[in-house]
């Protein structure tokens, strides 16, 4: 059938996660500027404002599962977008586990901002 | 049923002139997602004031708030997220199969889109800071 083509089809874990995330993010991102740049302006952003939204267990669990679900897209994305530059061996092993463990620094550390907003740490 | 044609290597960016709509679209995705992912790690670390007290965060938002060059640069963030969530949004439905016949038509309209959103922001954007 050649007027179709798809690449829909299952092209292992990581792969979906990224269409999985973007789907996510495409949302969250968008609310996350109209919140923080039309309905608040940025430069009247106030600790006691923050702490306020923060305090919303939604919100929290938004902003939280915004931070994981945008680590891993942008990680994943920079790690696929080196392969296809052609890094291989060693280098690509490096990349590899040096995004990991920077994902995993940012999102600890994200987390421990978020519990701070919240006034919880 | 899935097909691939030889596009030649866009990774080869020597050969931008040669480029086809869909293969600018594939450059301005990777820029703009570097920009974004590199972003994100600045964004956690200005945040990490919170950690401080409430004063300093207050303080070191507030205070790079008042310089131009962010709030320009926040405009600049503004059209690479945009045009990152508009051009997404066209690689999901075509990782569906939809809009296949007009992904460079769609491309094109994520970038007008992208400009649109981007001027009509510019005043609540740098609202206050002159």
């Amino acid at each position: 059938m050649a007027d179709y083509y798809s690449s829909f089809e299952p092209k292992g874990t990581r792969w979906l996660l990224q269409r999985l995330t973007a789907a996510f993010l495409v949302v969250v991102l968008a609310f996350h500027f109209m919140l923080l740049h039309f309905v608040n302006h940025a430069a009247d952003i106030t600790f006691m404002g923050t702490n306020l939204r923060m305090q919303q267990a939604g919100y929290f669990l938004t902003m939280v599962l915004f931070l994981i679900t945008a680590t891993f897209h942008g990680v994943n994305g920079v790690y696929n977008a080196l392969v296809n530059q052609g890094i291989s061996g060693t280098p690509k092993t490096v990349v590899k586990y040096g995004l990991a463990l920077g994902g995993v620094v940012l999102i600890a550390q994200g987390i421990r901002v978020a519990l701070a907003m919240a006034g919880i740490l | 049923m899935s097909q691939s044609y030889d596009r030649g290597l866009i990774e080869d960016f020597g050969r931008w002139r040669e480029f086809s709509a869909g293969m600018w679209a594939w450059v301005l995705h990777k820029f703009s997602g570097w920009v974004l992912i590199g972003y994100l790690f600045t964004h956690i670390a200005v945040l990490s004031t919170a950690t401080v007290d409430g004063a300093t965060y207050t303080n070191t938002l507030q205070g790079l708030e008042e310089l131009v060059v962010v709030r320009f640069l926040e405009v600049g963030l503004l059209a690479v997220a945009v045009f990152h969530i508009l051009n997404g949004l066209r690689l999901l439905f075509v990782d569906l199969g939809i809009g296949l016949e007009k992904q460079d038509r769609s491309f094109y309209a994520s970038l007008i889109l992208t400009a649109a959103i981007v001027v009509a922001s510019v005043p609540t954007f740098l609202e206050g800071v002159f």
